[in-house]
């Protein structure tokens, strides 16, 4: 078995859960890494650091750059033949492109895989995770996307695998890349923070949002998360919201903050380590999943646990 | 300019899904069923495409049992002008459903091919950009804006971290997301009317598609449940509490 994982990177960097897909990839067999990008020998070299990554695969053109799934899907199909999985994280990149490779090589996908059981057979969520299926397959091609909050992040090491470069494939002209507007933050990644905290519709406007959690984020060095009816209602953007279409986090600690718990959100957190639920309704679902509950008003609850964990 | 619009018949979103205790699947025998809300969304954009002038047809697309019917009635509701049904009582995976999605589209010859980014009963996410592919489209996933001009579309998409904008050639694909728009709520006079709109039927034999290869279903399972934990009266008690576990 060798696998083939599609690198998700800013031309610079690696993206962190690409290294959770090279943990999960180790279960099936010897792990190529594709880099494309344009102009990115710095972060091919970086990928040949890390530790489980047997061979680099680099391929440079400038149609590269914003791997965009039109260009970025007909390359791994024209590098798929040696390989049984196609592998990457389950992120928007992941999502866009591999879909694509699997229709092109017109094989199954399976996709956001929680658990590899063997190289045929897969765990996977469904119903917003509400339950779980196991699904196998013997065709010989498999794509395949990681949940990366399921596996370790793979680390460097002092290893440096091989470098090939590859053929790039020509441009397919089909879109334009416009542009790209990123959240720009100090703070950590959300599905990579050890502490998450998250709030909901009940802190009313974004400016009380921001006002409550920014200090006690800024206390615990945590990410700040948010429901899909605080992101709704504009308290919080888009990329913040923890849940079924939103990210999957699974931190050391998560807190969860006048959100009432309904499944879209808790399917996003409840693998995390330690859940703390405050909410005013004693009877919020999200108590039922909560390792530690206040039951009280979030604005006075908030700011008093913000000086108590400043004054510790 | 025409649009094309598939729509999907799942579990109501309100609807806590059973796992059956032999573990064969999902007790979904009598539950309620709705359009999937993605798709909702979907048809909501290609209306309001319609409504300035971009477009001036809309096809809606459904796949599976009688009962999809239902889901097409509701998107000619919406505004769709005539819908397809390719009826079949096959269970079809997202492979299976892009084969047959592009013999339509083959067949349709529309410039603008709208889905929803997932369905809330597989969470797949696979459709639309197989889709793309098979017709050797370009797609943009994630859609949360939509701008068509002359000879291309424009479409902000959400990503990790932020949005991005692309322009596409057409016919696009497009995957809508659930900040794209707030889907109309269907009056009844509309769906008294929406019976009056042409819907055709369509087999999966007379499309000539393969739809062999599908993934297994070994067994499903509930999810691993979480022990509701305990009350704490305070805030000192919480700190104590997550210092005990470590977890500060």
């Amino acid at each position: 078995m060798t696998v083939l994982i599609v690198a998700e990177h800013n031309g610079k960097q690696l993206a962190t859960a690409t290294l959770n897909a090279i943990t999960a990839a180790q279960k099936l067999g010897e792990v190529h890494v594709l880099v494309a990008g344009s102009d990115c020998l710095n972060l091919v070299e970086q990928v040949s650091k890390i530790n489980g990554v047997a061979k680099v695969l680099h391929a440079d053109a400038p149609h590269f750059a914003e791997l965009l799934a039109e260009e970025i899907a007909p390359l791994v199909v024209s590098l798929a033949a040696p390989y049984t999985h196609l592998v990457a994280a389950a992120s928007a990149f992941g999502k866009n492109i591999m879909p694509r490779v699997a229709a092109l090589l017109d094989c199954s996908q399976v996709s956001d895989l929680t658990e590899i059981v063997d190289e045929k057979t897969f765990v996977r969520p469904i119903y917003a995770g509400n339950a779980f299926v196991t699904v196998q397959s013997d065709e010989p091609k498999l794509v395949l996307t990681i949940r990366a909050s399921a596996f370790s992040a793979a680390v460097s090491g002092s290893q440096n695998a091989p470098i090939e470069a590859v053929m790039a494939t020509p441009a397919q002209d089909l879109s334009r890349f416009v542009g790209r507007e990123l959240t720009a933050s100090d703070r950590p990644e959300l599905t990579q923070a050890r502490v998450v905290v998250s709030g909901g519709r009940a802190f009313g406007s974004a400016e009380q949002f921001d006002a409550l959690l920014t200090p006690l984020a800024d206390t615990l060095g945590a990410a700040i998360g948010a429901s899909r009816a605080a992101v709704d209602a504009e308290y919080a953007p888009n990329d913040m919201q923890v849940g079924q279409t939103g990210k999957i986090v699974a931190p050391e600690l998560y807190f969860a903050i006048g959100i009432s718990g309904a499944i879209q959100h808790t399917a996003g957190m409840q693998d995390s380590k330690i859940i703390v639920a405050i909410n005013k309704d004693p009877d919020a679902q999200i108590f039922n999943v909560a390792d530690f509950g206040i039951v009280g008003d979030l604005f006075e609850i908030v700011p008093e646990l913000t000086k108590q964990l400043q004054n510790r | 300019m025409k649009a094309l619009v598939a729509v999907k018949r799942v579990v109501d979103f309100n609807v806590k899904v059973r796992v059956k205790a032999d573990g064969s699947g999902l007790d979904i025998g009598n539950v309620k069923m709705s359009m999937n809300p993605f798709d909702e969304c979907a048809i909501e954009e290609a209306v309001r495409l319609k409504e300035a002038g971009k477009i001036n047809e809309i096809v809606a697309v459904s796949l599976g049992e009688k009962k999809c019917e239902d889901v097409l009635r509701t998107a000619l509701a919406m505004g769709a002008d005539r819908a397809i049904h390719v009826e079949t009582d096959e269970e079809l995976d997202s492979r299976a459903v892009s084969k047959i999605l592009q013999k339509i589209v083959e067949k349709e010859q529309p410039q603008i091919i709208l889905l929803g980014k997932q369905a809330i009963d597989d969470d797949a996410n696979q459709t639309a950009q197989r889709l793309a592919a098979l017709l050797n489209a370009p797609q943009a996933t994630f859609a949360s804006k939509v701008e068509v001009n002359n000879d291309e579309i424009v479409v902000t998409r959400e990503i990790d971290g932020g949005v991005e904008t692309l322009a596409l050639k057409l016919p696009a694909v497009i995957s809508a997301d659930l900040r794209l728009n707030e889907p109309r709520f269907v009056k009844l006079p509309n769906l008294m009317a929406a019976k009056k709109k042409t819907l055709e039927k369509q087999s999966i034999e007379d499309l000539n598609v393969d739809i062999s290869g599908s993934l297994k279903m070994v067994s499903v399972a509930e999810p691993k449940a979480r022990q509701a934990g305990v009350r704490v009266a305070n805030v000192s008690e919480l700190i104590e509490k997550l210092a005990a576990a470590n977890a500060i």
